[in-house]
């Protein structure tokens, strides 16, 4: 019956319970302009040092081959630079316009990591300037080197953004005195104890993904039967990156995973989808939490506890052990993080799969099923990143400093108005990625016509054919 | 100089090269905009893509400094900013994304009609972001931001502070834009270019002057504390600025393009160091002062660290880069 009693009730309830109305479109919008830029991050962190071993190879041997890979790659790092570089800006101007709760009293405490990444990302685009515009113009042992400078700050900005959010995860560096921020320490929060190893997982991660990516690109040609030097030097480079990466991650994120229960016991709760307390832990493949209940996953006894806890029967502390109100969603959190896994497993079991046979004397890159698997390797090793990155920040809420601030309270105080804002970014991000894919092909599409270095859209020839609006 | 006045001073050098050298990218834009038809406007578009080619992407970093020193030296009032200005920012921001992506599609475009469609989009941006950013300074300037970020989202830049602010960031960034193509056409042998920029980089720099002044009545009852500022400690600086614009009028006149760009960048440095040094100690003006908004003492030693790091480090590769652009080398056509 809908007494006013019990509709008062109901009002009271919503009242406590409802979130701030600018909460999820905040959080959809930070996922989108970030998941998009993580991918370009990733690039900017690993491809600079792909370009340097070719461009040098090509130096060494005299090698026309390699040097003209990495021209073409100089180039395209160039728009995936250009790019990531303004999707980088939205996410700064994003922390201050989505999140002032958080910018407003940590800003301080964890602004100074940003201060080196700034840094760094500086010397990344004066250096990527020098280079793209020194082909031909100083001598060539000098020109070499001055993508290493890329790739060293590549790898410092990438420290620096992951020691916030490792913070984030493990805040540490300030105490708060009756709700008051003070002793603030800046230095521990960029050389905070986590720090390293979510570098180490986020970087492995971009060599993958680069690698991957990259030579997928001339698996694709070799399927198309160019089976020139150009395509197989083009997918061996990469490919070596991305082998090395694959296999090293899996220990790297074992390593990461330590004390998770001591940590983040909810997180791994939901990783692990342990609603109660087992001992010995199953690890849980696949799976739903319905109704506090886990539904449809493979269990395979002792190997969660072997794997989460480093023991035959310590057992996953389960999230029946946290209250209600700190559980984060669990179903996307446990889900994400077993993408994450599958396909890196995956991947790393291909590459030693194709090296292996590689000694024993048989070319995988002979086999069509194998260039198809490299082709798909690229789309599949960003599924697993955008899933890790899902599986941590999912799994810190509700809270966006943990333990510390709540989500809820560092939003802003946006209505639903910032409905408009996502839906006004969709249609930027995906403009600029069609504009991205058009440019891209068109530059491959006319690299393979034979031309070296692309005309100017300007040039004389250009300018001087017919009007098209006359 | 005390501690956080020492991070502000950082900042503000962060503010004026951004005005300084993204402005001049900015307002290639304004010239790519209005060169004319594709086969009239080539020659003009190509100078463009190779006199800010190497160059924009370290230029819109200053942006980002800018943005992460104050969020962390003055973390309240970077919130309380944000907040308040959410809509001209995002509008500056949505020109800053679209302007980035589409320069660097148009460079590698495929056909002219796409290259057409990235330039009109870059040149568009070109020239709605500095408007923006130029309103955010006006409402800043003119005490319209609260610390607690209830600022009206509207009124807060829609006021004749703000508009004018808008309108004088695009005039001044097409004047040094015009300043700068100017010298790089007759370097590269483009005379008959250059003479078409310089009348007008003249014409742009005359109305820009004229807006400048005109903006000076409305200031005085809009935004009493800046107004006061300038006619008071910055009054130097306003005369300094006056007589750079009109030292690089002339000098553009008598086709002397190298030297005019040094008075160029003066008067433009001169303005915004006046706009600093008149609304000091504000930092949001009649709302919070820079000694109390200023975050941790750990913090913003660490924030002076990293800035003489960024001496060290940054300032060597950046001037070689600039060298190299204006090296015989580099004015040679692109590979």
């Amino acid at each position: 019956m809908l007494t006013p009693h019990v509709v008062t009730a109901t009002l009271a309830r919503l009242a406590t319970e409802a979130e701030p109305p600018g909460l999820l479109p905040a959080r959809e919008q930070m996922a989108l302009s970030l998941g998009w830029h993580i991918v370009l991050a990733c690039f900017g962190v690993a491809f600079p040092a792909m370009i340097f071993v070719m461009h040098l190879r090509g130096i060494r041997r005299n090698d026309a081959v390699a040097l003209g890979l990495a021209k073409r790659w100089a180039k395209v790092s160039a728009v995936l630079f250009a790019i990531g570089a303004v999707s980088g800006t939205v996410l700064s101007f994003e922390m201050g316009l989505l999140w002032p709760g958080l910018m407003g009293t940590y800003g301080d405490v964890l602004g100074l990591p940003f201060a080196f990444e700034g840094l760094a990302f500086f010397l990344e685009a004066i250096f990527l300037g020098i280079y793209l515009y020194g082909w031909g113009r100083m001598p060539a042992k000098r020109h070499v080197l001055m993508v290493l400078p890329m790739a060293i700050t590549g790898i410092i900005g990438a420290y620096c953004v992951l020691a916030v959010n490792a913070w984030m995860n493990v805040p540490t560096g300030f105490r708060l005195v009756e709700g008051q921020v003070t002793d603030v320490e800046p230095w521990k929060v960029l050389f905070n104890r986590h720090a390293f190893l979510q570098f180490a997982h986020m970087w492995v991660g971009a060599y993958m993904l680069t690698g991957f990516s990259v030579a997928g690109v001339y698996a694709v040609g070799m399927l198309r039967g160019r089976r020139d030097a150009h395509h197989r030097l083009g997918f061996l480079v990469p490919f070596v990156f991305a082998s090395v990466a694959a296999v090293t991650q899996p220990f790297v994120g074992h390593v990461l995973g330590f004390g998770l229960d001591e940590r983040q016991p909810a997180k791994l709760a939901a990783f692990e989808l342990a609603e109660t307390t087992e001992s010995p832990s199953p690890l849980r493949l696949g799976g739903i939490l319905v109704d506090g209940e886990v539904k449809g996953s493979i269990d395979i006894p002792y190997l969660g506890s072997l794997i989460a806890m480093n023991s035959p029967d310590k057992p996953v502390p389960g999230l029946d052990t946290i209250p209600e109100e700190d559980h984060p969603p669990v179903n996307m959190t446990h889900l994400a993080f077993q993408t994450m896994v599958g396909i890196g497993t995956l991947l790393a079991a291909a590459v030693v799969l194709f090296w292996f046979q590689r000694r024993r004397g048989r070319d995988l890159l002979e086999r069509r099923w194998f260039l198809r698997f490299v082709a798909a390797a690229g789309p599949l090793a960003v599924i697993a990143l955008e899933a890790g990155w899902i599986a941590t920040e999912v799994g810190r809420q509700p809270w966006i400093v943990y333990d510390v601030l709540r989500t809820t309270d560092a939003v802003g105080d946006y209505t639903a108005s910032l409905w408009w804002l996502l839906g006004i970014s969709t249609v930027v991000y995906t403009a600029m990625t069609i504009g991205a894919v058009v440019v891209l092909r068109s530059m491959a599409r006319r690299w393979r016509a034979g031309d070296a270095d692309l005309p100017s859209p300007y040039a004389p020839e250009v300018a001087a054919a017919p009007e098209v609006e006359a | 100089m005390s501690l956080e006045l020492a991070v502000a001073a950082a900042l503000f050098v962060g503010v004026i090269a951004y005005a300084v050298l993204g402005g001049a990218d900015f307002g290639s834009g304004f010239f790519d905009l209005t060169a004319g038809s594709s086969k009239r406007g080539a020659e003009l578009r190509t100078l463009v893509d190779h006199s800010i080619g190497p160059v924009w992407e370290a230029n819109h970093v200053w942006l980002i400094y800018v943005l992460v020193i104050w969020w962390t030296g003055f973390p309240e009032s970077f919130a309380a900013a944000m907040s308040t200005l959410v809509l001209p920012l995002l509008l500056a921001l949505l020109g800053i994304v679209l302007r980035g992506a589409s320069f660097a599609f148009r460079k590698y475009a495929a056909t002219l009609a796409q290259a057409r469609l990235f330039g009109i989009v870059f040149a568009t941006s070109s020239i709605i972001t500095p408007f923006f950013l130029g309103t955010v300074a006006g409402a800043i300037a003119s005490g319209r931001v609260p610390l607690d970020g209830t600022g009206d989202r509207w009124s807060s830049w829609v006021n004749p502070t703000s508009l004018f602010g808008g309108v004088i960031a695009v005039g001044t960034c097409a004047f040094l834009a015009g300043t700068f193509l100017v010298a790089d056409a007759r370097r590269s042998g483009h005379d008959r270019l250059a003479d078409e920029l310089r009348v007008r980089a003249l014409g742009v720099g005359a109305a820009t002057g004229a807006v400048v002044f005109a903006a000076l009545v409305p200031l005085d009852h809009d935004a009493p504390t800046l107004a006061a500022g300038l006619e008071g400690r910055a009054a130097p600086l306003v005369v300094l600025a006056g007589l750079a614009g009109l030292g690089t009028m002339v000098l553009l006149w008598t086709r002397r393009y190298a030297v005019a760009r040094i008075t160029a960048v003066l008067a433009v440095a001169a303005v915004l160091s006046g706009w600093g040094v008149g609304q000091y100690p504000w930092l949001l003006v009649d709302e919070v002062t820079i000694h109390d908004a200023a975050g941790a003492t750990a913090t913003l030693q660490g924030l002076l660290v990293a800035v003489g790091l960024a001496v060290v480090v940054v300032v060597p590769p950046l001037a070689y880069l600039f060298k190299l652009t204006q090296s015989e080398e580099w004015s040679r056509p692109d590979h």
